[in-house]
């Protein structure tokens, strides 16, 4: 799970880190009492997106006078954000107005999981401040990268280490990141990324910018943090999905599939490219989907109009095939199916499944021999009903 | 032989009270009958299915001389019920439940590699390990696999399903079927299996499927470079899937440029496995390579 700039920025406040005095505002309204708290030009308006790269696309902007302030507010308020990370854009709803920082120096510092090793590692540059991942590729040598022990944490010899390889005040360095190590463990994060953490005139550092992603398995035990998660910046069809507990994730073809199991899911996105068609999105409707939750999913397929046609692609294994052209048949009757359905089936009661299909009279229903002919009868049925 | 289950291996079944662990230990039970015993915390004395219930691990090892465990404990707890079994002398632990928070697991790992670096961990989130009509520990369907010489290794379930299906129906058995699972932080690695199968005397080729995320595919394949002989197949899932995204499995991402598929197909083909671009012909692939 996500969070945003200003939600990272407030629970890292509570560790004790330095971030910039800011006022989240969701309308132009506010501006008013932002001018009033906060004390002096220039100020940074920041959109509070779920996107990376959004300084590049015009999210952040500096602004040295109320006007400009208010103008700048007015302009990205209720706009849709498009970065090169994020080309389809996320909504700006808040924006995070900040006091301007004298900036020095930049630096990168990350804390993610190396899963090669299974520990914590520490990424940190000079080069702060950019892509890291161009970093990375042009000057491999300009990152360090520091694994620590799980069960010992980062060690004070770690943290001093990396303060002399950064050429950063010491004491203060080490007292930031333990106490980003701590947050970083404590909130169950997946990636806690400083980027940049800026040496400014005086001397101090800060924390410029700050995106803090949780373990999605944790969020049984933070329920203060699940529910700080700002669901407009997730596709509307993805929330409707993760509240059937479907696993959905949108992408831009017109070829719907719907699947058990999260290997077999991408494997059938995959076999749709291969037959000449675009897949419309990845669907793992589990291993013990009920006749309502295949309902359920078909009424989220329907519902992206770009698709042209649907594969049904299970492998029945817990789940029995059977269940399955039971929920296909009940969901004919909660939802409208305006495409073509290809349907392969195999494996446990494949034979009461199919039995089940062939007498239900849809007629949008096509089956296949297998998963090749099943992606290849989607592909042309998809071209036909797009060129209706 | 075979690789790490076999007709003698006995199966203590962890959160044999809920309603998964219930069923499945049962599935297993039909399927090799060598399921000894169940473990519930509280509840020892009792029967399910006709399996006797433990208070503890440490009882179902010593009373009922249990050797694998098979665990079905809810996310909260899993964790920990893969360190109970640990210390009670378990050898090797298969863990289907699916969720567990990544610290958890990170933890976990350490503390076996530090205290018992001999035990064995198979999965989280993974659908268990066959050897076809001997044991079967996991959620798996036995009865599309059939007895053989192919080792097969993978991170998904149903994935797993469909290329054992395709090899049986076209007369190809398998050794062992081993899911790894798809969670970041796992126990077993397609590199740890490929080794295993490749001193199996009864594998005569292997079959590996991967999917995007992690590079326990590349690591694989530079293990498979130097120290194997065998044939290995290899098919890798989500040549589609757009980075940054997480599909399904909780590894299957690919960020920072890392874990694609192209990457994993290019060094795999490198080592000189034979990849397969079209999941849906891999039995037929492996039958005319090998022709059987």
């Amino acid at each position: 799970m996500q969070l945003h700039e200003h939600q990272a920025k407030e629970i890292l406040r509570g560790y004790g880190l330095p971030v910039s005095n800011g006022k989240v505002i969701t309308k132009i309204e506010e501006v008013d009492q932002v001018l009033a708290e906060l004390n002096a030009f220039p100020l940074v308006v920041k959109a509070q997106v779920h996107a990376g790269g959004r300084g590049k696309a015009g999210g952040v902007k500096l602004v040295r006078n109320a006007d400009e302030l208010r103008q700048t507010v007015a302009t990205l308020l209720g706009t849709i954000l498009k970065t090169y990370q994020c080309p389809d854009g996320k909504p700006v709803n808040s924006l995070l107005i900040e006091e301007g920082t004298d900036i020095k120096a930049e630096y990168y510092f990350s804390i993610t999981l190396d899963r090669s090793t299974s520990r914590p590692m520490i990424v940190a540059s000079k080069a702060g401040g950019m892509d890291i991942e161009t970093v990375a590729r042009e000057s491999a040598e300009a990152i360090m990268m520091v694994p620590l022990d799980p069960c010992l944490g980062l060690t004070l010899g770690k943290a001093r280490n990396l303060a002399f390889d950064l050429d950063l005040p010491v004491q203060e360095f080490v007292n930031i990141v333990t106490a980003l190590y701590r947050a970083y463990i404590e909130l169950d994060a997946s990636l806690l990324e400083i980027n940049p953490l800026v040496l400014n005139k005086a001397g101090n550092l800060i924390l410029l910018d700050a995106k803090l992603e949780i373990d999605d398995n944790s969020l049984f035990r933070h329920k203060d943090l699940q529910a700080l998660e700002d669901l407009t910046q997730i596709d509307p069809l993805e929330v409707a999905a993760g509240e059937y507990n479907l696993n959905y994730v949108r992408l831009d073809g017109n070829i719907a599939c719907m699947v058990n199991g999260a290997g077999l899911a991408m494997t059938t996105m995959d076999t749709i490219k291969l037959a000449g068609g675009n897949p419309a999105n990845f669907l793992d409707v589990g291993g013990g989907a009920s006749a309502e939750q295949i309902a359920n999913a078909m009424r989220i397929l329907m519902s992206d109009t770009n698709v042209k046609a649907v594969f049904v692609n299970i492998f029945g294994g817990i789940l029995r095939c059977g269940r399955l052209a039971q929920g296909l048949i009940d969901a004919a009757r909660m939802v409208e199916i305006r495409t073509p359905v290809v349907v392969r089936l195999e494996g446990t009661n494949v034979e009461e499944g199919r039995a089940l299909l062939n007498e239900s009279g849809l007629d949008f229903i096509v089956t296949a021999a297998d998963m090749w002919d099943g992606a290849n009868k989607a592909v042309e049925l998809a071209k036909k009903n797009g060129e209706m | 032989m075979s690789i790490l289950v076999n007709k003698d291996t006995k199966i203590v079944v962890q959160g044999i009270t809920g309603k998964e662990g219930r069923f499945h230990a049962n599935q297993c039970n039909l399927y090799g009958g060598n399921v000894v015993g169940g473990v519930s915390p509280g509840k020892g004395g009792a029967t399910v299915e006709g399996i006797p219930v433990f208070n503890t691990v440490a009882a179902a090892v010593e009373t009922a001389h249990a050797t694998c465990s098979l665990i079905f404990v809810p996310p909260p707890f899993a964790a920990d019920a893969i360190v109970e079994a640990v210390d009670s002398g378990i050898e090797f632990i298969v863990c289907i439940t699916e969720g567990i928070p990544i610290r958890d697991m990170m933890m976990v790992a350490h503390y076996m590699k530090n205290n018992y670096p001999k035990t064995i961990l198979l999965g989280p989130n993974c659908p268990g390990i066959i050897t076809p009509n001997e044991a079967k520990v996991g959620i798996l369907p036995g009865h599309i696999f059939s007895r053989g010489r192919i080792g097969v290794i993978s991170r998904s379930g149903t994935l797993t399903y469909e290329a054992a299906y395709q090899l049986t129906g076209l007369g190809i058995g398998q050794s062992t079927a081993v899911g790894i699972g798809g969670d970041p932080i796992s126990g077993l690695s397609h590199k740890d299996v490929v080794e295993m199968f490749e001193n199996d005397p009864e594998t005569d080729a292997i079959l590996m499927i991967g999917e995007i995320g992690g590079t326990s595919e590349e690591e694989a394949a530079e293990f498979i470079v130097s120290h194997v002989k065998k044939p290995v197949f290899a098919y890798i899932a989500g040549t589609t899937a757009p980075p940054g995204r997480r599909m399904g499995h909780a590894g299957a991402i690919v960020t920072g440029g890392k874990g694609t598929a192209e990457s994993k197909i290019k060094s795999l083909n490198k080592a000189g496995v034979h990849t397969i671009d079209n999941a849906a012909f891999i039995g037929k692939t492996i039958k005319e390579t090998l022709k059987y």
